[in-house]
């Protein structure tokens, strides 16, 4: 870990400019920045500490729907009781994520900005184009069994980690910021982050020093919400693949998938094929899909887990 | 005291305190924190500094250049160790790579340098600044690639053909080949590796985490080119081993070096990302498994063949072993072959040998079993045998296995099984039943120990034996307790100095049975010492109660040291007992599994281990045992690999976000047997070990039963939900 100065921003504006230094970063619960700068792969210069900002609320909109501040911790989130009642998919994949002691440190925002997994990119000795752009990729031809399927490119084959990304993007969540010159905006959650093209370093649309206050959720759509994480173990492990699944009772509905690809896959156009069941939703899903031999298991891994929550979503239904 | 004789009657056997269900008398030192594990050695030496070692990139090649300028000026810097500055440095007889590279570069996160600073952070920092310019050169990674280059390894095993083999094989009317894979396993015990070092002139001493303080000393004194008194090794606490901490690793070495280098005490902990691939490992193997039947399911003829690599000096990995033992038949092959790897060492872990050993035979048992269309339970007990089927006049000293067998099956509900696979479904999951067969050897090596009696009463126990969280400071205090005829809280137990006399120390399940026999040797000398002291006949004094009695006549124990302490040394020595006798441990494994018919996610439902271990010194600390080690098997099973990257060289998953091991929502209900069994051939304690015991055949009874779930048979360990997906059931 090298040395880096640390300030307190005293409004989110502040905390927008003060991160236009060069090498400055935002630090919220700190569950994943600390570990990456003790490794030597997070390096910054600048720590901006936003976690007194009062950002931590819950409230409704007049929308209809809910308005989750940016430190909102995810522990709360989860057991929020409209949260639970209206958004049980959000509630249910950040329990599925990391483990109790995490989520009381880990904020709403910090959970979408979390780094990769992949085990190339946390060894410093290793050729990364996240970590140190223009190196290289390690993983490429090495140890893939857990990295992506789709989205990927010659760059990169990393995945995003996040089990709560994958229920904000099923739910259509909008990401709200402001920037360095006080303006404010909303990001669709699908725009949020990037694939990694030629540029895997850069993972989101977030400008330099753009700083999200909050995610907001639109007015509650119904239907029986299900997560599935599968993985290796049955508790504290990353995804291999894990399905979230929002089904109305006319048999149409959302799904995302994570575990997959570089961000939560969401594909609307396979979405639509629900009514006619899981292989036709996940062969559009997956369409384009680059699997190496150690990943290859997942493709069927999503349709056969979206077959077994579409099952589980009608008996509940 | 030499034991080449059965034991006969002898104190032990009044069980008064051992084999008692027991607590752990450290126990409140651990869970108040206030017990010193190396790291935590904070009032052992003034004015310590902190080193943090810097790994190599590559997995085989040359140091071209160091580049220190960078660390040297960071803040705190005090000091930086290389091959280069580090003096002459020989290799310790129990090491196969050095512990500092330089030039020669041995394998992936071989130590490089140590960089000494004022505070921890600075010296990561600074480690981090480190840059070093290598010349890679081509290595061997892949054992199936390196197999055809095995050797015999004629120390360790050499080729066992008894009969013919080939002979009886080819004429057996039922026949069986399949071949079977091991992957590389990390200890991922939760104590990383720490060594703070303090340098007295030309007096080291160490405080470490290690389980085998005798040999760490000699291996120290031999690396560091010093004579072995001027070394002190000190292990009070270690917070596991698993066979990761029996030899000195970097951390010992750069420690010492960097506090001489430093001129102050400097402590050194291994990172958790550097454990994998800097120490040691369980090595992977291939090993294949013929076996030949009569129709009735008698076994005519076994052939067990296995390979395993390593870097040169390196050891084989045993695991055909336990088929020279396990079953009868007449006509039988068991080899290993070492091939040359350059991959990290690969050394002991739990039940070396025995454990992926049995991973696969106790596979191929079921198999054989159900080619035979016997049940798995009665085709192990048709084949049992009492005697060692190799040299068939040498009794085993105690067989109990197919009453683990036969009472396992029974708690466990085994005839509820259905022998077609895949037949029993409960909602989205499909249930399943394994079992397998226990074994592994009991092994007994020279212990000592002294034991004072003081003048307050108190009874001080003193020996270089470890507790790697085995219960050893609970066992050797209630052995002296029982000796003596005091209560528990009458001994004092201290363990882990090598200013104390030499024990076996903590290693293949010989720990709990060999120290405390040598505690027992101790004790009788100063029982002796008492009853001389009091007058009274030694070879017939009965100590209990605080009291020692000769008929009539009773005299407080405590009166004996009232003119001064007095001591009883001596150590256990074994005799050729061992060669007339082949002495094992039994058990028997059930498993029962639901397996996601989706998605192939596998949950162990209810696990039973059966055990047949000797005397049990206390139920409590063996239970335990056996439950860690069950765990550690359904890890094995399910999860646990060093994910080779076979182009660089390295275990890829080297932290505990990707060497996954279970979390307790993995572990179901755990039930553990002791069948009540004395074994008067191995010690006067009549015990064995347990340790290890408990993890042989676990992942087979995992395996067997997720067969038995879903018609998968997979030979390739862990038994990952990718390798089942393709014979679970369609999904509508």
């Amino acid at each position: 870990m090298r040395a880096f100065n640390y300030t307190r921003a005293d409004s989110p504006a502040a905390a927008s400019q003060a991160a236009q230094v060069e090498g400055a970063k935002f630090i919220a619960g700190g569950t994943n920045l600390l570990d990456l700068m003790k490794l030597d792969i997070e390096t910054p210069a600048h720590l901006i500490d936003v976690n007194h900002l009062g950002l931590d609320q819950i409230e409704a909109t007049p929308e209809g729907g809910l308005r989750i501040g940016a430190l909102v911790r995810n522990t709360d989130l989860a057991a929020d009781a409209r949260v639970r009642k209206d958004y049980a998919l959000l509630s249910r994949a950040l329990l599925a994520g990391a483990s109790g002691q995490l989520r009381n440190m880990a904020t709403t925002a910090g959970n979408l900005l979390q780094r990769t997994r992949c085990p190339y990119f946390y060894d410093t000795h290793q050729a990364c184009n996240k970590r140190n752009p223009g190196s290289g990729c390690s993983a490429i031809g090495g140890v893939t069994r857990q990295l992506a399927v789709i989205g990927v490119s010659d760059a990169c084959i990393a995945t995003h980690p996040s089990d709560m990304a994958i229920a904000m993007r099923a739910l259509d969540a909008q990401i709200e910021t402001v920037r360095p010159d006080g303006s404010t905006r909303s990001i669709p959650m699908a725009d949020l982050h990037q694939l990694p093209g030629n540029t895997p370093h850069i993972e989101t649309s977030l400008m330099p020093g753009e700083f999200i206050t909050a995610v907001t959720l639109p007015a509650p759509v119904g239907g029986t919400h299900i997560y599935h994480k599968v993985r290796d173990r049955s508790s504290y492990a990353f995804a291999l693949v894990s399905v979230g699944l929002i089904l109305q009772e006319d048999g149409t509905g959302r799904v995302a998938v994570g575990g997959i690809a570089p961000k939560p896959w969401r594909v609307e156009a396979a979405e639509a094929l629900l009514p006619k069941g899981a292989k036709a939703v996940s062969e559009r899903l997956l369409e384009g899909a680059t699997p190496t031999d150690d990943n290859h298991f997942k493709l069927t891994l999503v349709e056969r887990t979206l077959a077994s929550v579409l099952a589980q979503a009608r008996e509940t239904a | 005291m030499k034991f080449d004789t059965p034991a006969t009657t002898n104190p032990i056997d009044r069980l008064k305190v051992i084999g008692q269900p027991t607590e752990r008398i450290e126990g409140p030192l651990k869970t108040s924190g206030q017990a010193t594990y190396a790291y935590e050695q904070h009032e052992a030496a003034a004015n310590q500094a902190y080193g943090f070692m810097v790994d190599s990139a590559i997995a085989k090649g040359r140091i071209k250049a160091i580049h220190l300028d960078d660390a040297k000026a960071s803040p705190g810097v005090l000091a930086i160790v290389t091959a280069e500055n580090a003096g002459k440095l020989d290799k310790g007889d129990y090491n196969a790579a050095h512990l500092l590279a330089g030039p020669e570069v041995q394998h992936y996160q071989q130590a490089v340098a140590l960089v000494v600073a004022e505070t921890f952070e600075q010296a990561r920092a600074a480690a981090q600044l480190v840059k070093v310019d290598y010349e890679t050169t081509d290595g061997k990674f892949d054992l199936a690639g390196v197999k055809h280059l095995g050797v015999e390894p004629k120390d360790e095993l050499p080729d066992v053909n008894h009969g013919d083999f080939d002979k009886a094989f080819a004429a057996a009317p039922v026949q069986f080949d399949q071949t079977y894979t091991t992957p590389d396993q990390s200890h991922a015990m939760m104590e990383p590796h720490a060594t703070l070092a303090a340098w007295k002139g030309d007096q080291l001493t160490l405080w470490t985490s290690n389980q085998m303080v005798a040999w760490s000393v000699g291996d120290i004194a031999k690396t560091l080119g010093l004579p072995k008194e001027k070394v002190r090794l000190v292990s009070p606490y270690i917070g596991g081993g698993f066979g990761g901490k029996l030899f000195i690793r970097a951390d010992a070495i750069l420690a010492a070096l960097g506090a001489r280098m430093a001129g102050r005490p400097v402590k050194v902990a291994l990172a958790r990302p550097q454990m994998a691939n800097n120490t040691t490992h369980r090595p992977a193997t291939i090993q294949r498994i013929r076996m030949g039947a009569t129709a009735d399911g008698k076994l005519t003829a076994i052939a067990h063949e296995g390979w395993s690599g390593n870097l040169a000096d390196g050891k084989v990995e045993l695991a055909s072993q336990p088929s020279q033992l396990l079953y009868a038949a007449e006509n039988r092959r068991v080899s290993m072959r070492l091939a040359p790897l350059d991959l990290p060492e690969g050394n002991a872990m739990r039940a070396p040998g025995e454990a992926p050993g049995l991973m696969v035979l106790e596979i191929a048992m079921d198999e054989m079993a159900e080619r035979l269309k016997m049940d798995p339970v009665q085709f192990r007990i048709l084949n049992d045998t009492q005697v060692d089927p190799v040299k068939t006049e040498r009794p085993f000293s105690q067989r109990q296995l197919v009453k683990c067998l036969q009472i396992g099956a029974e708690k466990f509900g085994w005839n509820q099984r259905n022998a077609k696979p895949g037949t029993r479904r409960e909602g989205r999951w499909l249930i399943g039943m394994g079992v397998a067969a226990a074994f592994r050897n009991n092994l007994l090596v020279k212990s000592g120990a002294r034991v004072r009696l003081e003048q307050d009463g108190k009874v001080i126990v003193e020996t270089d034996m470890t507790d790697i969280g085995t219960g050893s400071y609970t066992i050797i205090a209630q052995t002296a307790a029982e000796m003596m005829g005091v209560g528990l809280d009458d001994v004092v137990v201290r363990l882990g100095d090598s200013d104390f006399p030499v024990s076996a120390g903590s290693g293949g399940q010989f720990g709990g049975n060999c120290s405390t026999a040598g505690v027992y040797a101790a004790c009788v000398k100063l029982r002796e010492a008492v009853a001389t002291r009091l007058g009274l006949a030694a070879d017939q004094a009965e100590f209990a109660d605080g009291q020692v009695r000769v008929g009539n006549q009773s005299l407080p124990l405590r009166n004996a040291a009232e003119g001064g302490a007095l001591v009883g040394e001596d150590s256990i020595e074994f005799g050729d007992l061992a060669e007339k006798y082949q002495q094992s441990t039994f058990g028997a494994h059930f498993a029962e599994v639901a397996v996601d018919a989706a998605t192939g996610e596998v949950r162990v439902r209810r696990m039973l281990a059966v055990c047949a271990a000797g005397r049990i010194l206390n139920p409590t600390s063996a239970r335990s045992q056996v439950i860690g080690a069950m765990t550690m098997g359904v890890g094995a099973a399910l999860m646990e690999e060093l994910a080779v990257d076979k182009r660089l060289g390295f275990f890829v998953n080297h932290d505990l976000a990707g060497y996954e091991v279970p979390v307790h929502a993995d572990i179901p209900h755990q039930d553990v047997i002791f069948l009540d069994e004395t074994d008067p051939i191995s010690s006067p304690m009549k015990a064995k070990g347990v340790g290890e015991l408990g993890i042989c055949g676990v992942s087979a009874a995992v395996a067997n039963a997720i067969y038995n779930a879903t018609g998968a048979r997979v030979r390739e360990y862990p038994i990952t939900l990718d390798k089942i997906l393709d014979s679970l059931p369609e999904m509508i």
